[in-house]
């Protein structure tokens, strides 16, 4: 656990960066410093491990004062990994993840083995071992920038806006294998960005900066959305949270069954299936192809046989929705299936069943009406 | 040569006074055996730079073969240069041979670099705009390598202002003569006063043609002005 | 310059005689003078460079140190050499040696100080900041992490160092010291021109080694992943291309459209030194 007890820091000329912040990270889990710049965010992160001194208040670890060691010694406990990875280009990437360990007199061999486990851990394959970091991309190198971080096996890792430079595919991948790996290791992270996406994607707590240092709300993701504290946590949070705020309701809404028919069917049979027009097309294993619209097809049209229901025919709208999702799901399926009707599907992409839009809206508005009446925090 | 000034460093201006015409000729051969080459050089060094940058298997031997022409000591190249070149020992025009493939050799690699230097979205969007090769160079690429290229022309201004004076020592005449003087007049004890004259014209020299550059850089890069300014 | 082969030819002309020494002779007086003075410089703009830079402080002591460049060597040679006469006459070729000495150094130190400096400061923000940010001790950041990325700037403030008084040292024998000038002023001073340019060949040559020997030692002690020479090597084919197919096809980012164009795999070879020699 790291607590910010009255935190500030002040520079020369009077700039407060931050302001009196008190604050506690839980232990194991993702505490996510949000804000514009200017905020103190990542100064905020930079006390954690004394690259900045604070001006006045105390910040303590598992309630160890962070002044009672070294800073060297801290920081060696403490992960770090920073925007643009600052992978060390004169070493080969085992070396630059092996680097902690070998500081503190783990042996060469020792380190540089527990480097490769690490890279494939973070998703490198070993034969990225013994190249230069010069060789590799963005997002590689910042995997091995999370590789490096974790080398010592440190309790607690600082992450000051590390997937705020790649691009916004690898930047997903990477949120999504983070959240993986922090599954698995359950450390106490810090971690700064400017992307209130990110923040509520990633963070178990969201602690939101203003401009000046001042520590606005501290909350989980979902009161976060659903209740802002202050017009700037509101602006910031975004316009369209309510869309947003049902990624974090579980959807037990009742599913309707879903009539389908196998690819390769007679489109007789489409017909005599279909609801509304429409009919949703599996494969053998029952997972959703897409939808069939009849009215198109009077009589068939292209496909391996005349009179068949044939990839061709088949309209590709619609996202599917995995069962014990979130509203923000199951809505998505309902919102862009063609016929009005989402799928929701099972662990192995089987067909289980669909959902309306209405269906969903309904939900809402039950949970809604249970919920106790919303007041400012 | 010797003169109603006194011996001591500071007797220079004294020095000065009794040899104005003199000095001042030397001064004047000095300033340009020390442009000519740069000015010469630059124009050479251009159009290989540019080569060099526009095809890439060109950049490597360019950058060799310069590389290994700024190894020739200056020394050397003043007294190598009759051979080559077919002229009298004593002809300044070796000096000014010399210091040009000194320049030369110094500038290619930085014209070359400062032409990579431009960003690649600059010139697409040049390019797409419709810009010939000329025009991208004349408006885009050059203006946004002068102050790499003018880099370049001050270490190369600099490091001739003091060769030149090396070639006193073979017997052409410029501010060097100076230091050659006061070392025929020490022989019975030191007589500084022409040592240190050229010595201070000198430093002179290279800071005001130093100076020089770096305003007409600033000159031709007004948006420069802007970013320092902020 | 058939006078300068002949000149080089002539066997008389190596191994000397009893009163004149030989052209290996006048080689070793030439690499030691050169020696001396890039050990001295080195020894005070090596360490000087790396603790301004690493520091970051008095960096003033670096535009000093580029103004040194504007002084004429030859006037400061004179200048040293007729301020010193008087002071050890009568101690052999000490009377020729500190003044040259002295005047080398002043040549030398500008060169490696600027560049050792730059070299330092220019290691990216994020790198040096990672390096504290993992417990390095400002000792460790500067050795285990400045220095080794400094090295290509520093190797190029060495070598231009040492071309620079290689070929000023020549001027040692205008004072009276001995090294391949000898040949150059005798040279010219009995109208021999196959000596004079001969001798200057020599200076030639000799820089020419050293610069090579030097990037040699580069060469060996800085980093691959500094200097960008990567290998290229993969089994059989066109390295380069069997490169990026590999790269493709183990590059777990690159599930982008981006994946088979080469452009967006091949790394960017970093260029070796960097900037003119003492652009610096």
């Amino acid at each position: 656990m790291i607590r910010f007890d009255a935190v500030s820091k002040e520079y020369p000329g009077g700039t407060v960066a931050v302001d009196e912040l008190s604050l506690t990270a839980p232990s194991g889990t993702i505490t996510v410093l949000v804000g514009p710049s200017g905020c103190g965010k990542t100064t905020s992160l930079r006390m954690v491990n004394r690259m900045i001194e604070p001006t006045s208040g105390t910040i303590t670890i598992d309630d160890r004062d962070i002044t009672s060691v070294s800073a060297t010694e801290l920081r060696r406990g403490i992960g770090y990994v920073i925007q643009h990875a600052g992978l060390f280009p004169h070493r080969t990437v085992v070396d630059n993840v092996a680097t902690v360990p070998m500081l503190t007199g783990t042996g060469r061999r020792q380190a540089r083995s527990r480097a490769v486990e690490l890279l494939e851990r973070v998703g490198l394959p070993a034969a990225f071992a013994d190249r230069y970091p010069a060789q590799l991309s963005g997002g590689q190198q910042q995997r091995v920038g999370v590789a490096r971080a974790l080398a010592a096996d440190p309790p607690v890792m600082l992450m000051d806006e590390p997937f705020s430079a790649v691009d916004p595919v690898v930047r997903d991948q990477l949120q999504q294998e983070f959240l993986r790996l922090q599954q698995e290791l359950g450390k106490t992270i810090v971690f700064v960005t400017h992307d209130i996406d990110e923040a509520i994607r990633l963070g178990d707590t969201i602690a939101v900066l203003a401009v000046g240092g001042r520590l606005a709300q501290v909350a989980t993701p979902a009161a976060l959305l659903a209740t802002p504290a202050d017009p700037f946590v509101a602006g910031f949070v975004g316009r369209d949270r309510g869309y947003r705020a049902l990624a974090f309701m579980s959807a037990e809404v009742a599913l309707a069954a879903e009539p389908a028919v196998a690819l390769g069917s007679p489109l007789a049979r489409a017909r005599d299936v279909a609801v509304d027009d429409w009919v949703l097309v599996v494969d053998e294993n029952d997972r959703p192809q897409g939808w069939l619209h009849l009215p198109a097809h009077p009589a068939g049209g292209p496909g391996p046989a005349p009179g068949e229901v044939g990839p061709a025919l088949l309209n590709l709208g619609g996202t599917l929705a995995p069962v014990g999702g979130t509203l923000r799901e199951a809505l998505d399926a309902a919102l862009s299936s063609p016929s009005g009707r989402g799928i929701v599907v099972d662990d192995a992409g089987r067909l289980v069943g669909s959902v309306s839009a209405a269906t969903v809206l309904d939900h809402v508005h039950d949970t809604a009406a249970d919920t106790p009446a919303r007041g400012g925090a | 040569m010797t003169s109603a000034a006194g011996s001591a460093p500071w007797d220079l201006f004294g020095y000065f006074a009794d040899h104005r015409e003199q000095v001042l000729e030397l001064l004047w051969s000095h300033t340009w055996l020390s442009v000519l080459p740069v000015v010469v050089g630059l124009l050479v060094a251009l159009p290989i730079g540019w080569l060099a940058r526009r095809y890439r298997w060109a950049y490597p031997p360019i950058v060799s073969v310069t590389g290994l022409l700024y190894t020739i000591p200056s020394l050397a190249l003043f007294v190598i240069m009759p051979t080559l070149l077919g002229t009298q020992i004593l002809d300044p025009l070796n000096v000014v041979a010399a210091l040009t493939v000194y320049t030369v050799a110094l500038l290619v690699r930085v014209v070359a670099d400062g032409l990579a230097a431009v960003p690649e979205d600059v010139l697409q969007a040049a390019t797409a705009m419709g810009l010939t090769r000329l025009q991208l160079l004349r408006m885009v690429q050059l203006p946004l390598a002068v102050p790499v290229i003018a880099a370049g022309l001050r270490v190369a201004t600099v490091a001739n202002v003091s060769l030149v004076a090396i070639a006193a020592t073979i017997g052409i005449p410029q501010l060097g003569q100076l230091f050659i003087t006061g070392f025929q007049l020490s022989v019975s004890g030191p007589y500084y006063p022409p040592i240190v004259l050229g010595i201070v014209l000198c430093v002179a020299l290279a800071l005001l043609l130093d100076r020089l550059i770096v305003l007409s850089a600033r000159l031709l890069t007004p948006w420069q002005r802007v970013v320092t300014a902020r | 310059m058939n006078e300068v082969l002949v000149w080089l030819n002539d066997p008389q002309n190596w191994t000397g005689t009893r009163s004149t020494p030989g052209i290996g002779d006048q080689v070793a007086a030439h690499l030691a003078y050169t020696a001396v003075a890039l050990l001295i410089a080195g020894g005070i703009a090596f360490p000087l460079g790396l603790v301004l830079g690493h520091t970051g402080r008095a960096s003033w002591l670096v535009s000093v140190a580029n103004g040194l460049r504007s002084l004429p060597t030859v006037g400061l040679l004179i200048l040293l050499y007729v301020m010193v006469s008087p002071l050890v006459s009568g101690r052999g070729d000490a009377v020729y040696l500190v003044p040259t000495e002295i005047a080398l150094v002043v040549l030398a130190l500008p060169a490696i100080l600027a560049n050792t400096y730059a070299g330092v400061r220019n290691v990216s923000p994020a790198v040096r900041d990672a390096a504290f940010g993992m417990g390095m001790t400002g000792r460790q950041v500067l050795f285990r992490v400045e220095l080794p990325n400094a090295l290509p700037l520093v190797f190029s403030g060495v070598r231009s160092a040492a071309l620079q008084v290689i070929a000023t040292a020549t001027i040692a024998a205008y004072v009276g010291l001995d090294g391949l000038g000898r040949y150059v002023y005798d040279g010219l001073a009995s109208r021999q021109f196959g000596e004079m340019a001969g001798g200057a060949v020599l200076v030639a040559v000799l820089a020419l080694l050293v610069d090579l020997l030097l990037a040699l030692v580069q060469r060996v002690t800085v980093s691959r992943g500094v200097s960008g020479r990567f290998s290229r090597r993969a089994a059989g084919g066109d390295g380069r291309t069997a490169r990026i197919t590999e790269l493709a096809a183990a590059d777990p980012d690159d599930l982008s459209p981006a994946a088979g164009d080469p452009a967006a795999t091949d790394p960017v070879p970093v260029p070796e030194g960097s900037g003119g020699r003492s652009t610096g």
